[in-house]
């Protein structure tokens, strides 16, 4: 019990020192009562005692103890870092080991009383964790269904307050917010009580038969009438910057789209898939641009066509050198092939053709009959409709001739081969139309910006790329959509706390592998393989290995 | 194995994907000779100067080869890219500066520069490695028998966890490392003038390959290395912990890092929370270009990289006229990359692998 | 199959609908006691004014940003109260990149609230991100941005709104390049720039104005900010034998050229010259000792050229953050804000129960009228396309590389300053 104390202590240490404590505390989550900092530190000590009354006791009295003991030692562990504190300087190695921290921390007591305090404070939050762990599901589900709601908007209060902008709001706005500060605690509170509420009622009425049942057919019509008009009704309702995080998504999801095919159906790994994003952001800008670089002074919609060819092209340029090489060694080649595309256009040499850092400006926004996209409001529409198409297309490429190929090369290529598929073309088509999908993406990221810059395009795309369709669930279209709203659109719309942003990003890479490998909304055939335990066909083990091995590795 | 072999006749069948490779490959040779035929009438550089630019290289590449090093030992064993790698080289290096700073405030690293840096290693080295297991721990072990994407998304986001969490604790500001007296200069080797750090970095690359490869060669530990690199339960059922020895090379590697950490700190004297990324990614590429999971191939590749990134740029665009031919040098780097992977796909030294495994 | 088709027609149709009507939308332009084309922000008696930063606050580049936004926060404690209002600041990230730009100007133009903007704080991102603001009438005053082009008379009228208090990128290329022909009698010079805008562009205007004085450049460079090794580049720059080598970048890749130009054969005696990408003590800790001699062109921010408000800017520094300054561009932003605070006392209106109305094109042109604006930075008058600064560069040389006896003026000595 002290061990998992200790672990969940390390814990504490951590997103103290790290600087997420003092960064949640500026974060009220009840005004003037309660801060994000402090809930993360009650988190902590609430997860620690959860975690050890689960693993060490079945018994009510056994889990009590067990929770109490180690939310007990957590507070021990951060009553010692208070105590070391007021002995050394930390702050020479840890230079978020500020005095505000450690006002938070002691609650401005002395060392010692503060390490007292603290494990006090440790064993009874730890105690609730225990409990809980006692507690059935059906009441600790909605409870925490209801805390996670009032957290989200104690988190996404400023996004909440642009949305509550118009004045016929300010009502609803003033019951919710102090004005000019947090969450009110009736808010917080009837946000909580209503989504718990909702959970609970939600579970009650499963799996009971009474639901009114539509037809399966007029459901779906159904649901898609009120997806349409979510999606539409989204930016409207939300504003301008709300549309922008949505393009965000809208150009990931395109990227995401293309990548799918290659790596998703074709299993052909590329983590220099930002080339064709900025192949198509280039085209459009040269093409377009009214400025200094610009060739030809087209419109938006006769330069699209010319940079979904471009890319596709180079899709293909870059399709050919690589076609024998495999795994691994595809992953540096085609990641050189980003960095050349990107160090090409910010070069010194091309710079009279593509701007050098300088960029290439002056890039007009669309025209269509006589309306200019304009803002992201419309923007937003230009791209969910390209967003569409391409998925529209993505999805019946899946089930064609071409589309089986893909999954018979990833599958195995000498197999595939072997039963006639022409794995030069077909691994050619995968890359070519991977890469025009991403052109697609980049020509409307051009005139998103209005302008382009080599910086825009790092390898960080790329992976990013890469880690949504994974985490979205390999080879599925909605994947892809799922995996770039919550890897590219939540960190978007918590922009202020820009510094946690890629800490929180890679701890949540993580863990969702680790709870699920096969992606949030996996394609049918991934679930299945993962279930039945085969491996990848580049995977490691040449035997097949049952289920029986995976519980001893 | 009979897979790779199949693998030729395949590019044969449709010509214009031969085609264009050769042209590919001629364009290469084309500039490249046009280049260093122009660069050697300009006659810009002097003898010395470009055995200046070898030497350069080679240093640089040792660096490379260090890291290559832990990188290849993964890979040979995991077959998987554990892409944080890089930091945790940088994490050895970085927490060994506040051991540093204060050794050289009270003069005691002055008085004892080798006793001094062999304390920094061993710091920086028990950093890395209590890094690098704690990354096969919680990242990697949970995956072993998921599809292989999986654990490169978690390696993915552990390197993005590792550095903005060692961001978060020690600044987003970089530490200057303290001088050692002892290796300002130069040493004339072979009548050469090669600077003390550069020759510190290339024997220490040298011996770690020497050791490393003797290691997995000739110890049981290593025999049971290769054992789990052939076939992981195989190995298990001839009594081999598979678990154990998978820690154990995360261990050995991450230590690699970690030394390899404080000579890149003796060499450019700056640690800071984004220095693993980028040597990371050149020290994959190493690996690769001297094949993969072999340790010699590493050094090798390390090495050659190094010697490309530094000569390539004046040798081959100088003659053709391009300005700040030093902006390219990764593309240059990139390309002599795809080149190799086109004439041996399997790296310079690496051995041909069987479809399933590559 | 098509009735599957009939449902898309439908979903189509539904999508176009709801479209057209969302992009219908009008900007008032009355409110109070005051007309606007641009609109009016309403400030309720007692509410506080809301003005917001977009500069570069995380990431690799945050010192830029906290810098200014430090400035900033010192200006709102001097002034305590605007028009009757207390200030309140709120901001946003860019990271330094054009679409980090574009997404923080499109949230702080979703907020109706704010009066103006200070920022951005690196060019690239305010060519896309100005725009924006610009849109929504929503003025915007920049302490870093010092790309010639967005002052350039060709700016064209979605730059409107875009004032700063930073020099141009011109004046300091063309200081240095004087003070290196002229003063040290320089006549070969070589220059490295890391690929930022920013680098670029000082380096280019440097070695054009250089030739035009009668010098030669030997060879103009480029690295990545990420390099390392600099030695290669240098040797080729070596081959060119120059007496001074200038490379206006940033810390770590400027501490690295500086280490190792020593170490390479035929750059022993070669002169060494940075600009204020580099003026930090942070810089002496990345170079050491090599920093010794090298020389910094930088705005002027030495007490005596800047006058006793200065010191006392730096004193209520020191004492609200318990450091000095982390770059060249806290004073510049600290004139944004007073220049701002100006602007909207001369242009708000009050109504008869106390609220202020303020006029946003009235704003803009206010500040557009600023004239002789006695700043921190000097004697702030605005030309008719944003520019502002009152540019004092100088030149500064290392004596003793110690970060702890960091002291513009002292040490780093200032050996040049311009004459205007």
């Amino acid at each position: 019990m002290w061990r998992v104390g200790l672990v969940f202590g390390a814990v504490a240490w951590f997103v103290s020192l790290v600087g997420l404590v003092e960064a949640l505390h500026g974060r009220w989550v009840v005004d003037g009562v309660l801060s994000a900092g402090q809930v993360l530190l009650l988190a902590v000590l609430l997860a620690s005692g959860w975690t050890a009354a689960r693993r060490f006791s079945a018994s009510l009295v056994g889990r009590l103890w067990a929770g109490l003991l180690a939310g007990a030692t957590v507070g021990f562990c951060v009553g010692l870092l208070v105590w070391l504190r007021s002995l050394v300087d930390l702050r020479t190695m840890f230079v978020n080991a500020s005095p505000a921290l450690f006002q938070l921390l002691s609650g401005g007591q002395p060392a010692r009383v503060a390490w007292a305090a603290a494990v006090a404070v440790g064993a009874g939050v730890g105690l609730v964790g225990g409990a809980g762990a006692c507690t059935p599901a059906r009441v600790v589900r909605p409870i925490l269904v209801g805390a996670a709601a009032a957290l989200s908007l104690a988190l996404f209060q400023e996004l909440v307050l642009l949305v509550l902008q118009p004045e016929p709001l300010a009502p609803v706005r003033d019951w919710l917010f102090v004005a000019g500060g947090g969450p009110t605690a009736q808010g917080i509170a009837a946000t909580f009580a209503f989504s718990a509420a909702l959970a609970a009622l939600r579970q009650a009425s499963w799996g009971r038969a009474g639901r009114v049942a539509l037809p399966p057919k007029a459901q779906r019509v159904l649901w898609s009438f009120v997806g349409v008009l979510l999606l539409a009704a989204l930016p409207i309702a939300g504003g301008p910057f709300v549309a922008q995080v949505l393009v965000i998504v809208g150009l990931y999801t395109l990227m995401g789209l293309g990548l799918n095919l290659e790596v998703g159906l074709a299993g052909l790994l590329d983590l220099g898939f930002v080339a064709f994003f900025a192949i198509g952001a280039y085209t459009v800008g040269l093409l377009t641009s009214v400025g200094d670089h610009g060739i030809a002074h087209w419109s938006f919609w006769a330069a699209v066509p010319v940079a979904v060819l471009v890319s596709l092209i180079a899709g293909v340029i870059l399709g050919i050198p690589v076609l024998g090489i495999r795994g691994d060694y595809l992953a540096i080649a085609t990641l050189g092939f980003g960095e050349i595309v990107r160090l090409l256009v910010l070069s010194d040499a091309l710079r009279p053709w593509f701007g050098g850092s300088q960029g290439v400006l002056a890039i007009p926004k669309p025209v269509l009959a006589g309306f200019e996209f304009s803002g992201p409001q419309h923007l937003y529409y230009l791209t969910v409709v390209a967003s569409a198409v391409v998925a529209y297309v993505a999805w019946r490429l899946q089930d064609s001739r071409l589309g089986r190929a893909w999954m018979a090369i990833r599958e195995d290529e000498d197999v595939a081969e072997a039963l006639g598929i022409n794995l030069v073309s077909v691994k050619l088509l995968a890359y070519g139309l991977g890469a025009a999908f991403a052109g697609v993406g980049g020509a409307i990221f051009a005139v998103m910006v209005g302008s382009v810059f080599p910086h825009s395009f790092q390898l960080l795309i790329s992976i990013q790329v890469l880690a949504l369709i994974i985490v979205g669930g390999m080879g599925s279209i909605p994947g892809v959509i799922v995996g770039s709203a919550v890897l590219i659109g939540l960190p978007e719309l918590l922009r202020e706390f820009g510094e946690f942003r890629f800490l929180v990003y890679g701890a949540v890479l993580v863990a969702m592998m680790l709870l699920r490998p096969e992606g949030l909304l996996p394609a049918a055939a991934q679930r299945r393989e993962l279930h039945a335990a085969e491996e990848e066909p580049a995977g490691l083990a040449r035997t097949p290995v049952g289920a029986a091995t995976e519980g001893g590795a | 194995m009979a897979a790779g072999a199949l693998r030729r006749p395949v590019a044969r069948r449709l010509n214009f994907v031969d085609a264009f490779l050769w042209a590919f490959r001629l364009a290469v040779i084309v500039v490249v000779v046009w280049g260093t035929v122009g660069t050697l009438r300009l006659g810009r550089y002097t003898g010395e100067q470009w055995v200046d630019f070898v030497v350069f290289g080679l240093a640089q590449g040792g660096i490379y080869a260090l890291i290559a090093l832990g990188y290849t030992m993964v890979y040979g064993i995991l077959r998987m890219i554990n892409f944080a790698h890089g930091e945790v080289f940088m994490s050895g290096a970085y927490t060994a500066y506040f051991v540093a700073a204060p050794l050289a405030a009270s003069g005691f690293l002055d008085r004892h520069p080798i006793l001094s840096l062999l304390l920094l290693v061993a710091v920086a080295a028990a950093v890395s490695t209590g890094v690098a297991v704690l990354v096969e721990r919680v990242a990697y072990r949970p995956l072993r028998r998921a599809p292989r994407l999986v654990p490169l998304i978690t390696a993915i986001g552990a390197s993005f966890f590792l550095q903005y969490a060692f961001r978060g604790l020690y600044g987003s500001g970089f530490k200057a490392y303290p001088e050692f007296q002892l290796f300002k200069g130069e040493w004339q080797i072979l009548g050469i003038g090669v600077l003390r750090t550069q020759a510190v970095v290339l024997a220490s690359a040298a011996v770690l390959m020497f050791a490393l490869y003797q290691f997995v060669m000739r110890t049981k530990v290593g025999k049971a290395m290769r054992a789990v690199s052939e076939d992981k339960d195989a190995a298990a059922l001839m009594g081999i912990d598979v678990d154990r020895i998978i820690v154990l090379t995360f261990a050995i590697g991450g230590a690699a890092a970690g030394a390899a950490g404080i000579l890149y700190a003796l060499v450019f004297k700056q640690v800071h929370f984004f220095m693993g990324f980028v040597p990371g990614i050149k020290a994959f590429t190493s690996a690769v270009l001297g094949g993969i999971g072999n340790i010699p191939g590493a050094m090798l590749g390390g090495l050659f990289l190094g010697v490309v990134e530094s000569v390539g740029p004046a040798l081959f665009l100088d003659g053709l006229g391009i300005v700040a031919p030093y902006q390219l040098k990764d593309v240059i780097a990139f390309t002599m990359l795809v080149m190799v992977l086109i004439f041996r796909p399997q790296g310079i030294l690496g051995e041909r692998l069987a479809a399933k495994r590559a | 199959m098509r009735k599957a088709r009939a449902t898309w027609a439908v979903l189509v149709a539904v999508l176009v609908a709801v479209t057209s009507w969302a992009v219908t939308y009008a900007a008032p332009v009355r409110m109070g006691p005051v007309t606007d084309d641009w609109g009016v922000v309403r400030v309720a008696r007692g509410q506080p004014i809301v003005i917001a930063y977009w500069l570069v606050v995380a990431g690799p580049d945050a010192s830029l940003g906290v810098d200014s936004r430090r400035g900033i926060e010192i200006a709102i404690d001097d002034k305590k109260t605007v028009a009757g209002h207390p200030v309140r600041l709120i901001g946003e990230d860019t990271g330094c990149n054009a679409e980090g730009g574009t997404t923080a100007a499109t949230k702080l133009a979703a907020n109706r609230q704010i009066v103006a903007a200070i920022g951005s704080s690196c060019s690239s991102e305010a060519v896309p991100g100005a725009p924006i603001l610009c849109k929504q009438g929503i003025v915007t005053v920049s302490p870093s941005n010092t790309a010639p082009r967005l002052t350039d008379p060709k700016r064209g009228p979605e730059y409107a709104c875009y004032l700063r208090t930073a020099h141009n990128d011109l004046v300091q290329g063309r200081a240095a390049a004087q003070f290196v022909y002229h003063v040290l009698g320089v006549r070969r010079a070589a220059t490295i720039h890391d690929g930022s805008p920013y680098a670029e562009g000082l380096a280019n205007v440097f070695a054009d104005v250089f030739k035009r004085l009668g010098g030669t450049i030997t060879s103009q460079e480029a690295v990545s900010p990420t390099d390392t090794d600099m030695r290669p580049v240098l040797t080729r720059i070596a081959a060119g034998r120059p007496q001074l080598i200038y490379y206006p970048i940033f810390i770590a890749a400027g501490g690295h050229i500086t280490r190792q130009a020593k170490e390479v054969a035929g750059l022993e005696n070669v002169k060494l010259m940075s600009a204020d990408g580099t003026f930090s003590p942070d810089f002496w800790k990345a170079a050491g000792e090599a920093a010794r001699g090298v020389y910094n062109s930088s705005p002027d921010l030495s007490v005596e050229a800047l006058g006793p408000k200065y010191q006392q800017f730096l004193d209520k520094h020191q004492k609200k953050y318990g450091e000095k300054p982390l770059s060249a561009f806290h004073a510049h932003a600290y004139d944004a804000a007073m220049m701002i605070f100006a602007a909207i006392e001369k242009v708000a209106k009050k109504d008869a129960q106390g609220n202020t109305y303020i006029g946003r094109k009235a704003l803009r042109d206010a500040l557009f009228a600023t004239r002789n604006f006695p700043g921190i930075t000097g004697n702030l008058t605005c030309n008719p396309y944003g520019d502002c600064a009152d540019p004092k560069i100088a030149v500064y040389q290392t004596i003793s590389a110690d970060p702890a006896k960091w002291n513009p003026g002292v040490d780093p000595k200032k050996v040049w300053s311009m004459k205007r």
